[in-house]
């Protein structure tokens, strides 16, 4: 199947001479929900803005559902919808009308009925008459997410989508944007929270200093990078790890009051029974004892500083 | 065309203009007023004729044109630069909406808000002083097309601009200077002969000259020379935006 957006060889280099992206590759497949991780200023806003026209590439082409981003620019930015990281609104008009804005901006005709759904769904009908001004910033970003969705995109971009927004509206945002992507729409995020990603993506990818280090399914990724760690909190602590534990990779944590032992979670035999029969001969009591698997979190801070 | 989206610009631009109103339209016009009331009333019923036209009515063409260049170019340079101000440029940048299509809506919205407070001030004008228009249509050919060139250079002007305060730069220092000096008040053939010839280089001269021509049926110069000077700088400003929109100068990295 063909991708619904397809990235060949962009590069942006400032006029300043910051390269902000490298040359990059990436296909994103209808319907999928793909989250860009990196740090602050890797590259994810260029891109994203690249790919949206408000960024000149430096290099490369975008197809967007088949329709090149530069040569056949009003059907590609027709299938897209831009959720901007930062509160970018018209502060003295009502919510209706900055919605209706939107869709006409974008070379559609009114359609009430699509409007009142995507206001009712973002909660936002009740405060329809309302102006933009007087609403609070949770509400400011359901207004943006309102008119990125007026002309039913089949592409949405979302930067920081959920970025100084409570938790429940952070949950109200995730039921919808799973919504979205079972009505079809293909949904690229960018995020700094990884439980974000990890709750929602079918695939993630790395961008660090302008580079795409990495695109990987979420699962794959993590089963694949995943570490699982057996944590044996001890009754005394320990100076040393005992003599006879040698073959297990093992270190001390809490100043000698935890014993850390590191496995493979995929790997066929992990080591526990073997670990705790020894630990038994060697006479090495604990107190208690529990495992925990590296989250996403854990896997980006890595692949980030093994970059840098 | 994208017209739904001209359409939306457009009736953004006027939705913006009609919710300051009192701004928009009322303190032009009551500024044209008091004008009207000082050298129209007052001070014109001690005035000679100048070209058989009474002081009052001679002015009037004048008034309208520092309203509306002011005003074209106010108006037309906030519309683009709030956008670019408050962040919201985003959305048009990223919308299927061309350099033409874009400058329709924008210069066409300002245009309009310019068109509709000259005729209110020709209104006013003649609640003060009594005049007939001898060409009716060559008056709102004028109209328009200074309107439109003026909305145009407003728009340049609002790309460029980096701050507000440069946005009133060449209103009040450029824009109004030049249109005192450039016949609102006088004839310049009433000038010395040195100043008739350096008051040619005021590019105002050819628009109130045609303007009032279209009036009374007298001008300072050629009323040919006056149409082809607007629509040179009408074309000028077209050029300079459709750069601006194809490179993206001062609009996108």
């Amino acid at each position: 199947m063909l991708p619904i957006l397809s990235i060949r060889d962009v590069s942006k280099t400032y006029a300043s001479g910051l390269q902000a992206l490298k040359p990059t590759n990436l296909d994103i497949a209808k319907g999928e929900i793909f989250a860009l991780l990196g740090p602050n200023g890797a590259g994810k806003t260029t891109l994203i803005s690249i790919i949206c026209g408000i960024v000149n590439p430096s290099s490369g082409a975008i197809t967007a559902d088949g329709h090149d981003i530069i040569r056949d620019y009003k059907a590609a930015r027709r299938k897209i919808g831009l959720v901007p990281q930062e509160l970018h609104t018209d502060a003295f008009e009502r919510v209706i009308n900055t919605v209706q804005f939107s869709r006409g901006l974008f070379g559609f005709p009114p359609n009430e009925a699509h409007l009142e759904k995507v206001l009712r769904d973002l909660s936002l009908w009740e405060k329809r008459n309302d102006t933009i001004m007087t609403l609070s910033g949770g509400m400011k970003r359901r207004v943006m997410i309102a008119k990125a969705l007026s002309h039913e995109p089949k592409i949405l971009f979302l930067d920081e989508p959920t970025a100084g927004v409570d938790v429940e509206l952070r949950q109200d945002m995730w039921a919808m944007v799973r919504k979205l992507r079972d009505n079809g729409v293909t949904i690229i995020l960018t995020t700094h929270y990884i439980e974000e990603a990890e709750e929602m993506a079918d695939r993630v990818g790395v961008i660090n200093k302008g580079e795409l280090i990495l695109v990987e399914d979420k699962t794959a990724l993590m089963r694949k990078l995943g570490k699982k760690q057996l944590t044996l909190e001890l009754p005394a602590p320990l100076a040393a790890i005992p003599e006879g534990l040698g073959g297990y990779a093992l270190e001390l944590a809490s100043g000698g009051a935890k014993l850390v032992y590191s496995f493979d979670a995929n790997a066929e035999q992990s080591g526990i029974s073997g670990l705790l029969r020894r630990l038994d001969e060697l006479g090495v009591e604990f107190k208690d004892l529990h495992t925990e698997q590296s989250s996403l979190e854990d896997i980006f801070v890595e692949l980030v500083r093994a970059r840098a | 065309m994208n017209w739904y989206g001209v359409q939306a610009i457009y009736r953004f631009e006027m939705a913006r203009w009609f919710r300051t109103i009192g701004q928009s339209l009322f303190s032009p016009v009551l500024s044209t007023s008091l004008y009207f009331i000082v050298f129209g009333a007052a001070i014109g019923s001690r005035m000679v004729a100048i070209d058989g036209i009474s002081y009052g009515a001679f002015i009037v063409p004048g008034l309208i044109m520092l309203s509306i260049l002011t005003e074209s170019v106010s108006n037309a340079s906030f519309g683009i630069y709030m956008p670019k101000w408050a962040g919201t440029i985003y959305e048009l940048l990223s919308a299927p909406v061309s350099p033409i299509e874009s400058v329709l809506g924008y210069v066409g919205a300002a245009s309009t808000k310019s068109i509709i407070i000259g005729l209110v001030i020709l209104a006013t004008a003649r609640l003060f002083v009594p005049f007939e228009i001898e060409h009716p249509l060559w008056m709102l050919t004028f109209l328009v097309l200074t309107c439109v060139s003026f909305c145009l250079f407003g728009f340049i002007l609002g790309v460029l601009a980096d701050g507000f305060e440069k946005l009133q730069i060449v209103p009040m220092l450029i824009i109004t200077p030049l249109t005192f000096l450039g016949g609102t008040f006088y004839s310049i053939n009433m000038l010395p002969e040195l100043w008739q010839k350096i008051a040619l280089f005021n590019p105002v001269v050819y628009l109130i000259s045609g303007f009032r021509w279209a009036f009374y049926g007298v001008a300072d110069v050629n009323v040919g020379v006056s149409i082809a000077a607007t629509l040179g700088f009408l074309g000028l400003c077209l050029g300079a935006v459709y750069w601006i929109f194809a490179t993206g100068y001062r609009l996108k990295n």
